[in-house]
């Protein structure tokens, strides 16, 4: 079944951005991430151009996370005070990443730059994953569990000046350290297409020192709102919003992410987070391959 | 004055070709090609007759050409090329007027049938596209310019040239059937029809106009994400909001 994208002006099979976005929405129902992270590069490896990947992955994004922030915010996971904060440091994010993506479509190094930000955080976040998850996979074999980490906010953020009170994550620092992170996140998303959820998650558990409880659902809630800030931006400012994938990519990824969700519930933890690791390594090792290999394309055009 | 005769004589039939001149009646099989949800491209049709004065077919082989041309745009072309390891953009050029798509089929192929100035006079053939390039001098980085981008349009199907393509059945009636890619760019298209003997041509004609547009659904949006890029934007939060929201509803009820 063909189907055109007026934005994209191309035609593609809609059964393979059904089940794209099925495949990516399992496995954010299975991790609790957006999925984006993988939307972009698959779509681009499809051959749909980067910036219209990057703006329509966003707004799939939004989708995918409005049910797990209900269901989140029902049992009381979600930190309104703290996401408010990331929240606005994710509109400052996106704003600063549309200048970013102007500035570097100009130059022409969009692709790059996009290319490049991908393998050093996928690599470097995934590389964490897997040391962690192998360690505690190994423990779990051994039959002695990790002894749990001590939670407390790395020092750098302690030192930021004006402390505030986060009754929910059970934190007393300045609201300028999850400003910050709202602020690279939001430009990542812009960029990236991502909602930055496994930047987040492991930002808001290790240097922020947040309460587990709390962090996926403030870290969707954050998520939510910024994809949504970001799709806006992208329809104002580079017009590359293709609404009919979007649709399309959301019919696979909701449905995906359900069963997900049920898959996960079978699933050990360490093993699950030890799994998502792999994946994550695998997409940064096959990008960081595709900026040394000769292209299939040396040249491209670009509409004055 | 045997030789003034002779060389009279020799003229004559050239002379004659210059005064009546045939005529060319083109047409194509669609005046307008839509672009809706189930567009993967389109199939053209360029047909048509020649008109021979007195209705007499003259002896020797007529060629015929057919040019389908989408409307030129400036472009800015870039070379990737590896930078400490990595494939970046490197070198760029600009070019004034790059048809958004060009195809040229014809009877025979074109270096049997045209000397390349008279290709080149009336761009026939890839190779002899205006390109009007601009900023650049070098007149060797330019052609690699030139190549790489023919090369990059042939491969996405927006640049064709089939030679042997177009048919003609008792030299008076020819046709042609051209590709046209989903990637297609909006426009009016001119079709271009050209009737060659002995290395000249004879005739040409453009004026069959095809419109390439966008309808209605695609044509909505096309628009709304251009000139309404607010109300764009406010409705693809909405329905991914929407689409989201509901999927959660139902699947907890399941």
């Amino acid at each position: 079944m063909d189907i055109y994208l007026p934005i994209a002006n191309l035609s593609v099979n809609a059964l393979v951005i059904i089940l794209l976005g099925g495949a990516v929405g399992m496995l954010s129902g299975m991790f609790g991430v957006g999925g984006g992270f993988l939307t972009t590069p698959l779509l681009i490896f499809y051959g749909i151009p980067p910036t219209v990947a990057a703006a329509s992955a966003s707004t799939q994004v939004t989708g995918a996370s409005v049910s797990g922030v209900f269901a989140h915010m029902k049992r009381g996971g979600v930190d309104f005070q703290m996401g408010a904060v990331l929240v606005v440091g994710g509109m400052m994010g996106t704003a600063a990443g549309a200048a970013i993506f102007e500035i570097l479509e100009a130059l022409g190094q969009i692709d790059t730059v996009i290319n490049i930000l991908y393998v050093l955080m996928l690599g470097s976040i995934g590389g964490l994953m897997a040391k962690e998850s192998l360690l505690s996979v190994l423990a779990v074999r051994a039959g002695r569990p990790l002894p749990a980490a001590k939670r407390r906010h790395h020092p750098l953020v302690a030192s930021l000046p004006m402390r505030w009170r986060f009754y929910r994550s059970g934190l007393y620092i300045s609201p300028l350290a999850p400003l910050i992170l709202g602020f690279i996140t939001g430009i990542m998303t812009m960029l990236l297409g991502v909602g930055g959820g496994f930047i987040m998650v492991p930002a808001m558990l290790y240097l922020l020192g947040m309460g587990a409880q709390v962090v996926v659902g403030t870290s969707l809630f954050q998520i939510l709102f910024v994809t949504m800030a970001s799709t806006m931006m992208h329809s104002l400012t580079t017009k590359a919003v293709d609404i009919v994938l979007a649709v399309f990519l959301l019919i696979g990824s909701v449905t995906g992410a359900q069963i997900g969700a049920r898959l996960a519930q079978r699933m050990r933890p360490e093993y699950l987070r030890l799994l998502l690791a792999a994946i994550v390594l695998l997409v940064a090792i096959r990008m960081a391959l595709g900026l040394g290999w000769r292209p299939d394309e040396i040249y491209t055009v670009q509409a004055l | 004055m045997r030789w003034l005769l002779a060389l009279i004589l020799a003229m004559l039939p050239i002379a004659a070709a210059g005064q009546a001149v045939p005529k060319l009646v083109p047409d194509v099989s669609q005046r307008q090609i839509n672009i809706q949800s189930g567009f993967t491209g389109a199939e053209l049709l360029l047909f048509g007759a020649i008109i021979y004065p007195r209705g007499v077919a003259p002896e020797g082989q007529v060629d015929v050409a057919v040019v389908l041309r989408g409307p030129a745009r400036p472009i800015t072309l870039r070379e990737k090329r590896q930078i400490a390891g990595i494939w970046i953009n490197a070198d760029s050029s600009d070019f004034r007027s790059v048809p958004a798509y060009y195809a040229i089929a014809s009877s025979r192929p074109l270096s049997s049938i045209v000397d390349s100035k008279t290709a080149a006079i009336y761009e026939l053939g890839l190779d002899k596209l205006q390109l009007s390039p601009s900023g650049e001098v070098d007149a060797k980085e330019q052609r690699r310019f030139s190549n790489g981008l023919v090369d990059l349009k042939q491969r996405n199907g927006l640049f064709r040239q089939e030679a042997g393509s177009v048919e003609i059945t008792d030299q008076v009636l020819y046709r042609a059937r051209l590709k046209i890619p989903s990637s297609v760019p909006v426009g009016t298209y001119v079709a271009e029809t050209l009737l060659i003997r002995d290395g000249r041509v004879i005739v040409a004609d453009d004026k069959v106009e095809v419109r390439v547009r966008k309808t209605g659904f695609e044509q909505l949006v096309t628009i709304l994400a251009k000139d309404y890029s607010l109300f764009y934007g406010t409705m693809a939060v909405l329905i991914s909001l929407l689409l989201g929201w509901f999927a959660g509803f139902i699947f907890q009820r399941i």
